[in-house]
This record gives structure tokens, C-alpha cells and sequence, in this order.
């Protein structure tokens, strides 16, 4: 019975290759996407762990210097004698063809267990053995491009990606350090009775360990977005998913009736009919594992570049095949298909034996789903409302898109018959109410690939609207922020001085860069002092000032901070922030600090110097004339490397560059979203076909040409596209509202203004456009070259 | 004469070959005058019927219309065909579901440019349709879809009514009343009416009665 069931089942696919073809193409593409968006957060994550488990990162405290990059190896040895289990690191750039790669030099015999690349019986030998011969671990990515180097370089994808670990004394050779590390490492279970630090080292501070490594914390964000994105593009494929599959079993209606007359039991039918449906999710999901690796295989190298731009975080070039994605990426294919034909399953379930065999009519079914549908729509926009005013977090963030999209989606059809009513009141000729009727009459069975329509442009418009935004804003930043011509940098306060001195008649200011870390307002964050003068008067815009406020900083009788550091502490102009032990300073600005994850407060370079007289500038921002001259004067005098000497092109090139590849990947997506907008118009339009001969073959006989009709078709998809592109503006909007105001302030700290780009939304409003008609036009096509012989079976008499 | 079919001929493709349907079929029919058609099932009637209204096109033969050669018509032409000078009444009534029935009346005729109000109401209610005309047609009986469906062929004023069982779907009391409606309107409009049926007791109320059998008249 089992066997005769599913044959009789499975005869419907043969029957009906192109529906078939149509689920399983719907959910490979949906897995693709959602399953793509898990390889690269997977391949990112693990990237991270290596990275945390060579470096230390996340699971010991550390002191690092108070302001600097690194400390004399002095304190290491003046520690170790005070009874201070410590262990230096060392960390540089080691300047290689493809770009740099990060040294990190460690102390074997002083390095707490866990750290570095080599395990105990992970390749025999410990962790001194390993380092101590002149051997340079790297990642296999990294390795390659070490070659060369001097040292004999092991491949271990233990390693960061783009990372190299040697014994500390090498990378001090390396990287031309010598006597210098970066940070100390604080073995767990310090003994009891060792001085305090401030004594032996009072230039360092203590940072505790936070559990996880600081990169995974602030890339969270990152990859929440990416998930969020990939969720998006899974549920416009669910959507084509279950139009099909609530086609498919419309149809069958009369199939399930005559099985259940036959003895069927009603049990039985519908688990097989689940089960059919489990055995095209596992076919699809498969497929469309293998697409999402080939996905997230294109994306990878921006999302890593994208990664180490914004965070500096390294992640491989190169994907794994990790089982915990691929396991996922099946898991969601299955529950997917299980959501999406929950309903038609119930359905089945409840149909009585002697129901009606005919498939309903789309619009019969969707007038009754219509309350349900808008009550869902009200319930999920007042929820959206409800969390723009009340919500906090960044998932109440992603919860309010979420609802903001769904109850947009849910409520389109709603809103586009009464647009389409009114058309058809409006029209003149027969042709013309005929066209505007029965495009109303195939709302319903196109609602679902419009609203996956409607999510794709309002993404696209959304994200293009804050992207283009930042970029704007961006842009302005960094004119403020490198105002200066060269950026100079010295290896240590001696040259610092000497630079200085160098740089002071030859150049129209030099700007020293101090800063120290501190804890503002009860939280870690920068202080910097800053030498005020023309440069920051001129250059400095602020998001809220109180004028005089360049000449209340540099009295040293006012502090400006930046977003980030006003919203977490709930300061603005006017309140007071303690600077110091006993130092409060009324706030007489806040800056826009882009991309900059801590909070930051300027005071004038006096009032540093007083707060902190052990400080020297190692940086400095040079206004100068003639920026090339002065650069050949500064090599020649102290053989400065290229690295240390940044024009204010070459960085605002690079910025602009990591800026670019930042939004490539959302930029891809929002292309891979629209093209499952297309398909799943595409798929509506072949699956309706054949069940509107019916409603096409009377216009024909009463004297439309077939070549009429087929236009007709076109021009109804892409009336619909254009009015689902004009309602589908309004949300973007609203979406890139949500994504600057609400998404980025929880994420980043800081919010960006909004500005509008008419003539890019033009531009993909054209893009929709053009993917409903190329859609459109293969079904349009068969309709004007279907047979007379088909339209005239429809009135055939014995049928 | 209105019409003239002289050797009309039509195949369709079968598993084992073509399959003729139209063997050289001859009739005429004057303006005015009605013509019942019948014979079995698969005997060829409703292809015949849709090779004179240019649904479909002939393999051999010819059919003139008031003069003018049917079957060398092109797509466009056909199509102009049956929005002015044929009107088609089918078995399954064939309204347009998205249009309400005062539109679905009215729809042919505008598609001709021959649309005229006092006409279509004056139809509606020679039909019983007046109270129905916001109504759509899944909201309707089958009578009255089929009154409908005659109203919109005669609003168009065409001067061959073809009707292909336009009572098979109703009950005798019903179609008894539509066939008096569509007999009555169609000799006020003066045009002819070739009709195809299975009952003796239609045919015998039309003009003349042709019997189809394998393709031929017999």
C-alpha cells in the first residue's frame, strides 16, 4: 500500500517536472544563501579561537602600557623579580609581499599552557622545544609568503590566519625591536604577597580578561548582520517554497480523495506525503550546501579583508568544509520545507473524504486568509512600533526589522488591491478593465513573489540608503580627521623628541598625538590631549557644541568626547565628565567617530601634560607645505621606514579601500536577494500558466491574439513590479531609518544623519524592473505561442 | 449566403498518427435562417464549429463568410473575426471570472466598438439578468451564467451566432427557457444561428438539421 501510495504521489512531480524543478531550485537557493552566510561567520569564528588561542587573548589577564605600543623588556625582567608571574609577547607588522603579517614572539619557557601554536602531543615535543630552534609557525595561508624570511617557517593551521609565531628573541630580530614587548601576560594564581604594580611598574595598566577574545565581542555585530541577511534571503526562498508547495498539493486534491476512497488511511497518506516532502528537502538542501560553499567561497576574501579593515581581526582566505554548517545548513533546508508546508499538510489532514476535488481558486483561498493575513500584518507593524519607541539592544533591533519586514510583506496584497480596484474603475476600453480585473484575480497567486519582491528592494534600498549615507559621512570624517598632510611616528620618546625638534621650524604645526588609556565615566576608554590650533578650529565638525568650544578645550577648561562615549555614558553638552582623580570638566562638544569601537574625550595638551607627565607623544600629525620635501628631509635625517611616515592621500586612500570592501558583501547579497525576488517571480508566473488557460482562453475567443495576451502578461508583471517598487521606497526608507538609528547606534555606538539618493533608487527601481520582465517574459512568451488546440480544450465540452 | 464550408477538412495528431475528424464537410447557411448540427460524440461537431468561428484552422478546404475566405486568415485576422462578425455561446459559458456581469455583457461588443447601453440593458432584462449585473459570475446559477454568456454574444451584434451546446449544462426547465431566449433574440438581430447538439428535441426546434458522423454529413 505504502509503495502504490508514493507512486501515485510521486506521479504528480513526473507529471509536473517544471513544479518539481520549481521547489527544488526555491529551497537550494533559500539553503544556499542561508547556508553560505553560516560557512563564512563559521570560517570567521574558528579564525578568531586560533587567533585567542596563539595570542592570549580573552583568557588571561595582561598589562599593557599606559600609553605607547610597548614597554621596555626591563620591566618584564623587574616584574619577574617581584615575584610577578609574567610572560612577554611581542607583536608587529612584518611588512611581505600580499600584505603585512603579524609576528607574534613568545616566551616559551614563561608562556602559561594553552598558548601558541603547538599542543602537547600535537606534534611531538612542547612548546620550548618547538620555538626554540629558530622556527617561525604560521598559518598554511601565511606561510607561503614567508619564505625568505630567514628562519625555517612551519605551516600549522593551529596559527591565526595571517599571523606568524617565533620565540620572542627571533620577532625582536624580525621586527628590529630589540629590548622592546608589547604587553605581559599574567599566569593564573599570582603568589600572595608580591608588590603591587603601581610600584614595580606603574606605566602599565592591568586588563582583565573577558572570557572571550576582544575581536569575537566586537565582530559580533558583524556577523549578526550576516546572519540577518542570509535569514532575509531564506525567508524570500521559504516564500517560494511554499507557493509551490501549496500549489502542488491544490492540485492533488482530487488524487488525495481518490487514494482515501481507494483505503488509504488518512495517517498513512499524510506521512508519506511528509516524507516525500523530506526526501526533496534533503535532495534541495544538498544542493544547496554545495551552492552556499560556492557562495561563501566568492564572498570570503571581502568579508576577511572587510574584518581586518574594520577590526582588525584576521580570518582565512580559504574555506573548510566544517560539518557544524553543513549539518545546519540540511537542519534549516528540512525545517524550512517542514514550515512552509505545515499549513497545506493540516490541510490535507482535515479535508474530508468527500470534499470537493477541484482546486480551489486562489482567489476564494486567499479571501479567507485575507482577516488572518491582516490582523498578522497589524499585529507585526504595532510590534515594530512598539520597539523603534520602546525597545533597547541590538536584538530588539533585529526583531523590529524583522517585524517591520514580515507585516510589510504580509500586508502588500492588501494594499495593492485596492490600488489595482481603483485602476480598473479608472479604465476606458474593454481590454483595459479586462486587464486590471484579471490582474486583481491573480493577486493572490502572485502575492507571495511579490512580497519576496517587495523585501528585496526595500533590502536593497535600505542598505544602499546607509551605505551611501556612511560613505557621505565618512567621507567628511576623514577630511576632519586627516586634516593633517603627514603622520610621523617614532619608536620611542628619545626619537619623539628629536623628531619634534626636526619638525618645528620646518614644518606650519606639528600635531602631537597623546593619548593614554584610561577608564571615562566608568568605562575603558581613550584621553587624549590635543595641541589646539587652526587645523582642529577649521576642520572639526560636531554633532552638539557650545561655542567657544576649540578655545574652552585648549584653556583646559572644557572636554569634548565622542559618540560613543556620550551615548553609553548618557553624556551631552553642558554635563560634566570626570577626566581625572578629582578633575571634572563641563562636556563642550561631541564629535561623530566612525568606525572607532571606544569611547573617547579630548582635553587641551597643558592639561594632559599635567594629568599625565610621564607621557610622550610617539605621533604626530604634520601640516606642512611642501609634505613631499619634508618627507625626503625626515629619511634622510633618521632613515624613518615608509611604514612610519603616512601621507594624508595614502591614508585616506587605504581608509576609503577598507571602506569599499566593507559593504561588497552586503552589496552581493543584496544582488543574490534580488535575483531570488526574480525567480520567484519567474516560478509564480510558470506555475500559474497552466492554471490560467481558463481565464485567458474567453478574452482569446472573444478576439485578443495570443501575441496580445503574451504582451498583456508582460505588462501585468511589470505593473505589478512597478507598484511593489513604489511601496517597496517608503519601507527601505523606513529600514535604513532602523539600520541608522536603532541597528548602528546598539552596535557601534554611534549614529549616522540619514540622507536621501533619488537617482540610485531610480536606478533599482530600473534594476526590479528589469528582473520581473526578463522574468516575466519566458511565460509571456509561452503563453503567446500556446497551441489554439490547448485554449480551445478548455471549452471543450466533454472535459 | 451567409456562410459556405466546402470540403473542410481537419486531423489531429494521435499516438498512432494524425487523426481525421473532418473528412470534406459541405454546408451553407443564409442569413437569418438556423442550422442544428448533430452527432455522436467525437463526431466532429465543436471542431467544425470552431474552424467556422476561427478558434482553430482547417487543413484542407474553405469557409467564406458573407464572401470572405475564413480559413486564409492569419492570427490577427481570425481574431478580428471573432470579435465582430461570429459570436460563440459555449457549453461551459466561458464568462470572464475578475469581471462583474454587467462588464462580462458588455466586454465582446466594446472589444468590437460596437457597444451600445440601451442595448445591453434592454438585454439584461429580456434575459432576467437586470438584478444581477454587480454580481460576479462564481456568484451566479448556471442558468444565469449561460443567459450571460448569450447576452454577451448578442450584444456584439454578430451575424453568425454559433452556439456549441449552450444547454448541456442546464436542467430542462432551465434550458427550455434559455433556447426560447436565445431563439427569440437571435431572429430579432437577424443573424444566423448554427447550433451543435446531442438533443433531437433542440434540433428539431432550428431551421434546418445537419448529422455529423465520422467526419462527414451524413
Amino acid at each position: 500500500m505504502t509503495a502504490a501510495g508514493l507512486q501515485a504521489l510521486w506521479s504528480h512531480w513526473r507529471r509536473n517536472p517544471l513544479q518539481l524543478f520549481t521547489l527544488l531550485a526555491g529551497l537550494a537557493l533559500a539553503t544556499a544563501l542561508w547556508s553560505g552566510v553560516q560557512a563564512i561567520n563559521a570560517e570567521a569564528r574558528a579564525s578568531y579561537a586560533a587567533a585567542a588561542a596563539t595570542l592570549g587573548e580573552g583568557q588571561f589577564d595582561q598589562l599593557v602600557p599606559r600609553a605607547g605600543e610597548t614597554m621596555p623588556q626591563a620591566r618584564f625582567v623587574a616584574l619577574r623579580r617581584a615575584g610577578w608571574l609574567v610572560s612577554p609577547v611581542l607583536e608587529g607588522e612584518l611588512d611581505r609581499d600580499g600584505g603585512d603579517v603579524r609576528l607574534v614572539g613568545l616566551e616559551p619557557l614563561t608562556a602559561p599552557g594553552g598558548l601558541g601554536p603547538v599542543r602537547p602531543g600535537a606534534g611531538g615535543g612542547d612548546l620550548a622545544d618547538a620555538l626554540g630552534g629558530g622556527v617561525v609557525f604560521a598559518h598554511p595561508d601565511t606561510a607561503a609568503r614567508l619564505a625568505g624570511l630567514g628562519p625555517r617557517v612551519v605551516a600549522d593551521r593551529g596559527v591565526a590566519p595571517g599571523t606568524a609565531v617565533a620565540d620572542i628573541g627571533l620577532a625582536q630580530r624580525l621586527l628590529d625591536l630589540r629590548g622592546r614587548i608589547s604587553r605581559l601576560i599574567l599566569a593564573p594564581g599570582q603568589p600572595v604577597g608580591r608588590p603591587p604594580l603601581a610600584e614595580v611598574a606603574p606605566d602599565l595598566v592591568r586588563r582583565a580578561a573577558q572570557g572571550r577574545a576582544e575581536v569575537a565581542r566586537l565582530t559580533d555585530s558583524f556577523h549578526l548582520n550576516l546572519t540577518a541577511f542570509g535569514l532575509l534571503s531564506f525567508a524570500v526562498g521559504i516564500f517560494i517554497v511554499h507557493g509551490t508547495i501549496g500549489l502542488a498539493f491544490e492540485q492533488r486534491r482530487g488524487m488525495v480523495r481518490t487514494l482515501r476512497a481507494l483505503g488509504m488511511p488518512l495517517r498513512r497518506l499524510v506521512m508519506l506525503m511528509a516524507a516525500e516532502l523530506a526526501l526533496v528537502a534533503l535532495v534541495a538542501g544538498g544542493l544547496g550546501i554545495a551552492l552556499g560553499y560556492l557562495v561563501a567561497a566568492a564572498l570570503l576574501p571581502d568579508v576577511a579583508a572587510t574584518l581586518e579593515g574594520l577590526y582588525g581581526a584576521q580570518v582565512s582566505g580559504t574555506l573548510a568544509l566544517r560539518p557544524a554548517w553543513w549539518l545546519s545548513g540540511l537542519a534549516i533546508a528540512l525545517g524550512g520545507t517542514g514550515l512552509a508546508a505545515a499549513g497545506a499538510l493540516w490541510r490535507i489532514a482535515r479535508m474530508p473524504i468527500l470534499a470537493s476535488a477541484r482546486p480551489r481558486a486562489w482567489s476564494m483561498a486567499a479571501g479567507r486568509a485575507r482577516r488572518w493575513q491582516a490582523a498578522g500584518a497589524v499585529g507585526l507593524l504595532a510590534v515594530a512600533g512598539a520597539l523603534a519607541q520602546w525597545g533597547g539592544g541590538l536584538v530588539s533591533g533585529f526583531v523590529l526589522l524583522g517585524c517591520l519586514l514580515l507585516g510589510a510583506a504580509l500586508a502588500l496584497p492588501l494594499v495593492l488591491d485596492p490600488l489595482l480596484a481603483a485602476a480598473q474603475r479608472g479604465a476606458r476600453r474593454a481590454v483595459a478593465e479586462w486587464f486590471w480585473a484579471d490582474t486583481r484575480q491573480q493577486l493572490p497567486g502572485l502575492s507571495l513573489a511579490l512580497m519576496a519582491l517587495l523585501l528585496a528592494i526595500a533590502a536593497n534600498v535600505g542598505v544602499s540608503t546607509m551605505v551611501s549615507s556612511f560613505r557621505l559621512t565618512f567621507t567628511g570624517f576623514l577630511d576632519q580627521r586627516l586634516a593633517a598632510e603627514l603622520y610621523v611616528s617614532a619608536e620611542d620618546a628619545q626619537e619623539a623628541a628629536a623628531l619634534e625638534a626636526f619638525l618645528a621650524p620646518r614644518a606650519r604645526a606639528v600635531l602631537p598625538l597623546l593619548s593614554v588609556e584610561t577608564r571615562l565615566a566608568g568605562r575603558p576608554a581613550e584621553l587624549m590631549g590635543a595641541r589646539v590650533g587652526p587645523t582642529y578650529a577649521r576642520n572639526w565638525e560636531f554633532l552638539a557644541a557650545e561655542a567657544p568650544v576649540w578655545a574652552r578645550v585648549e584653556a583646559g577648561e572644557a572636554v569634548i568626547v565622542n559618540e560613543q562615549l556620550a551615548r553609553r555614558a548618557g553624556l551631552w553638552v553642558g554635563d560634566d565628565l570626570a577626566v581625572g582623580p578629582g578633575r571634572r570638566l563641563p562636556v563642550a562638544g561631541v564629535f561623530g567617530d566612525y568606525g572607532n569601537p571606544v569611547g573617547q574625550a579630548i582635553v587641551g595638551e597643558d592639561l594632559f601634560r599635567e594629568m599625565f607627565p610621564q607621557v610622550r607623544a610617539t605621533q604626530f600629525g604634520v601640516r606642512s607645505d611642501d609634505p613631499d620635501a619634508l618627507r625626503r628631509a625626515l629619511v634622510a635625517e633618521f632613515g624613518l621606514p615608509r611604514a612610519r611616515i603616512v601621507d594624508q592621500a595614502r591614508a585616506k586612500a587605504a581608509s576609503m579601500r577598507v571602506f569599499e570592501r566593507t559593504f561588497t558583501v552586503t552589496g552581493a547579497l543584496n544582488v543574490l536577494t534580488l535575483a531570488v525576488a526574480a525567480f520567484a517571480i519567474l516560478t509564480s508566473l510558470l506555475t500559474l500558466a497552466s492554471m490560467r488557460l481558463p481565464q485567458l482562453a474567453p478574452a482569446w475567443a472573444l478576439g485578443l491574439t495570443r501575441a496580445r495576451l503574451g504582451r498583456l502578461e508582460l505588462v501585468r508583471a511589470l505593473v505589478l513590479a512597478v507598484l511593489t517598487a513604489a511601496l517597496a521606497l517608503p519601507l527601505g526608507l523606513v529600514l535604513a531609518w532602523v539600520l541608522l538609528a536603532i541597528v548602528n547606534v546598539e552596535a557601534f555606538g554611534w549614529r549616522l544623519p540619514m540622507h536621501l539618493f533619488p537617482v540610485d533608487y531610480l536606478r533599482l527601481g530600473a534594476f526590479a524592473l528589469l528582473a520581473a520582465g526578463i522574468a516575466a517574459l519566458w511565460p509571456a512568451r509561452r503563453l503567446a505561442r500556446t497551441p489554439p488546440s490547448d485554449l480551445l480544450k478548455v471549452f471543450a465540452n466533454e472535459r | 449566403m451567409l456562410l459556405e464550408v466546402e470540403g473542410l477538412t481537419k486531423s489531429y495528431a494521435g499516438p498512432d498518427g494524425p487523426v481525421p475528424v473532418l473528412r470534406g464537410v459541405d454546408l451553407s447557411l443564409a442569413a437569418g435562417r438556423t442550422l442544428a448540427l448533430t452527432g455522436e460524440s467525437g463526431s466532429g461537431k465543436s471542431t467544425l464549429l470552431h474552424l467556422v468561428g476561427g478558434l482553430d484552422t482547417a487543413d484542407g478546404g474553405a469557409i467564406r463568410l458573407d464572401g470572405q475566405e475564413v480559413s486564409t486568415l492569419d492570427d490577427r485576422g481570425r481574431a478580428a473575426l471573432r470579435r465582430g462578425a461570429v459570436g460563440v455561446i459555449f457549453q461551459q459559458f466561458n464568462l470572464i471570472p475578475s469581471l462583474d456581469v454587467a462588464a462580462n455583457i458588455a466586454f465582446q461588443a466594446r472589444l468590437a466598438g460596437t457597444a451600445d447601453r440601451g442595448r445591453i440593458d434592454r438585454l439584461a432584462r429580456a434575459l432576467g439578468l437586470a438584478g444581477q449585473m454587480a454580481k460576479f459570475p462564481e456568484q451566479l446559477s448556471g442558468g444565469q451564467q449561460q443567459r450571460v454568456a448569450i447576452a454577451r454574444t448578442l450584444a456584439a451584434r454578430p451575424r453568425l451566432v454559433l452556439a456549441d451546446e449552450p444547454t448541456g449544462n442546464l436542467d430542462e426547465a432551465t434550458s427550455a427557457a434559455v433556447l426560447e431566449e436565445l431563439l427569440a433574440l437571435v431572429a430579432e438581430t437577424g443573424a444566423a444561428l448554427l447550433m451543435v447538439t446531442h438533443s433531437p428535441a433542440l434540433a428539431a426546434r432550428m431551421e434546418r438539421r445537419l448529422h455529423l458522423s465520422r467526419g462527414r454529413l451524413a
